[in-house]
């Protein structure tokens, strides 16, 4: 049951999109995110749709995979788009029963926060899905290099975000080992109150600590063990370059940002 | 032969916690292992086999006497680097071991360590993968590997340090068979055909009869030292420490036991196999 879990899924694929540095993508990634909160009106949604359906076609990521991805959010969709709906007061007057009124400023406003959200998740989502976590960090860890100067540890950051994404799959593997060794003597993990099955989860959890933190006094000796002193004097078998793509995609992008901006302007 | 490891009188007492006495691990162990050799290390548990071994990389450092790595004091702080890039450690649990997610990216972390340039890393990457027969799995995530290997990804992962000597500990412990036949040949491989230094700790004796040189340790000493057939033919004073020859000397030896007068140095099996032939076809005779 712990095995279908999965974090920052990625797919392998060598699309152009898959090909773009991974600071494009992920600057990329917050320039949509602020055209998105600019985007106000059904022309400059219009704009972002097509930018994030071409993306999506570009990519080769099968769109059913992307919408599967977004399940888990249904009841936070629901929640916002009826929060919006009833408590967004203007325009016409289109249905009214009992203390509620639905009004079509309330039904636009309603309509554009799920849409809203549904871009903002397909864009994080075609980020993952396109970038393999070990460049994700490598470009996160570049991007923020400026950050050094202020005393933020970014290479341990960076470091420390690999061995977690690194030890996510093996720790799954250890709980469901506890867990069916607990259950062979004669543990209840499905039935009983919240505060039973909460109970029954501590002698899964202990092992699992002690495991983990012996896991990673090990890790630590088999680094030292290779060299490892910190960022300070280390290299990196892959730089990463900007090549022309990622010109283009910036081209693109704030292209894209601009022609929102200047709807939003407008009014439009 | 020029001798990449030498220990002299080393003494190691593990810290106590609190008022509690430190446990003692050797007193006098004096040691050398020469450039190029196959060493395996024998004893039973809690022999020392494994102190002795973090002993060779600086991760601990002697209470008493003196290490010597490639002719440098493993005491020197400032020298930690030079030594442990000299003598690579390989452990019991591949996947305690591996960093990254991805199998070069791990194979290329000890270089990135090393401050080497970008192409050099991925030249020596690409033959470290080459020589442990990983390369095609190079940008397969670990944790989808068997443990042998995932183990021989670690074995990439130092020797694309391009260290002098490999010091492996226990590295088949966790391994199905077939896993111990693939670490085991690779480490062979490595020292026949890169004159790599091997030292492999052990507690299997048919690994150890693979080695030119055997060391069997029994309480932080020394209890018996040279090639695996002087060492195993000796099966009194295996026994008498807990250990076990391998199987064709254990079975020639139950026959001596009997009545026969059968050679005690016959590690492989094939050879006992044709000894005993032998020796029945002349009793018929």
């Amino acid at each position: 049951m712990l095995k279908d879990i999965t974090l920052g899924q990625y797919f392998p694929g060598n699309s152009p999109i898959h090909r773009l540095d991974p600071r494009t993508k992920l600057i990329m990634l917050v320039v949509y995110i602020v055209a998105l909160f600019m985007a106000g009106s059904w022309i400059s949604y219009g704009v972002m749709l097509v930018f994030l359906v071409a993306v999506v076609k570009i990519s080769t990521i099968p769109p059913k995979s992307i919408i599967r991805g977004m399940k888990p959010l249904v009841m936070i969709l629901v929640f916002t788009g009826v929060l919006n709906l009833f408590f967004t007061q203007d325009g016409r007057v289109l249905v009214e029963f009992g203390i509620f009124t639905v009004t079509t400023g309330g039904l636009k406003r309603a309509v554009f926060m799920v849409a809203r959200i549904l871009m903002l998740i397909a864009g994080t989502f075609l980020l993952t899905y396109t970038t393999s976590p070990i460049s994700l960090t490598d470009g996160l860890e570049s991007l923020m290099n400026p950050l050094k100067k202020i005393g933020v540890p970014v290479h341990e950051l960076s470091m420390m975000m690999c061995i977690a994404l690194r030890f996510i799959p093996i720790l799954i593997e250890e709980t469901d080992k506890i867990m069916s060794a607990q259950k062979a003597r004669g543990a209840d993990f499905e039935n009983g109150s919240l505060m039973e099955r909460a109970k029954a989860l501590i002698p899964v959890l202990v092992p699992l600590f002690i495991s983990a933190f012996r896991r990673a006094d090990e890790l630590a000796t088999a680094m030292e063990c290779r060299c490892y002193q910190g960022g300070e004097g280390r290299t990196k078998m892959k730089l990463l370059h900007y090549h022309r793509n990622d010109m283009t995609a910036f081209c693109l992008g704030a292209g894209v940002i601009a022609l929102v901006g200047v709807l939003s302007a407008f009014g439009l | 032969m020029k001798e990449i490891i030498k220990t002299e009188h080393l003494a190691y007492t593990y810290p106590g916690v609190d008022d509690t006495p430190g446990v003692s691990v050797f007193e006098d162990m004096n040691l050398t292992v020469e450039e190029g050799s196959f060493t395996a290390v024998l004893g039973a548990n809690g022999c020392g086999k494994s102190t002795l071994a973090k002993h060779f990389n600086s991760i601990l450092l002697p209470t008493g006497g003196k290490v010597y790595v490639c002719g440098i004091d493993t005491s020197f702080e400032d020298r930690i680097m030079t030594v442990r890039r000299n003598v690579g450690m390989v452990f019991q649990n591949p996947d305690n071991q591996i960093v990254a997610n991805v199998v070069e990216e791990d194979v290329a972390f000890g270089p990135e360590n090393l401050g080497i340039a970008s192409p050099e890393i991925r030249q020596r990457v690409d033959k470290a993968l080459k020589q442990v027969g990983m390369y095609e799995y190079r940008e397969h995530a670990p944790n989808l590997l068997s443990g042998g290997q995932k183990q021989r990804i670690a074995i990439a992962g130092v020797i694309a340090m391009e260290p002098k000597c490999i010091v492996l500990d226990e590295p088949t412990a966790m391994l199905d068979p077939r896993g111990r036949r693939e670490v085991i040949e690779t480490i062979g491989r490595l020292n026949r055909e890169k004159k790599i230094t091997v030292v492999l700790i052990t507690h299997h004796m048919d690994e150890a009869a693979k080695a030119d040189r055997v060391v069997v340790l029994h309480k932080g000493k020394v209890a018996a030292d040279g090639t695996p057939k002087q060492v195993f033919s000796q099966v009194e004073l295996l026994h008498s420490i807990g250990l076990a020859a391998p199987e064709p000397v254990e079975l020639c030896y139950a026959l001596n036991q009997a009545g026969f007068q059968l050679p005690l140095d016959r590690l492989d099996p094939e050879e006992c196999a044709r000894c005993l032939y032998e020796t029945a076809a002349h009793s018929k005779a």
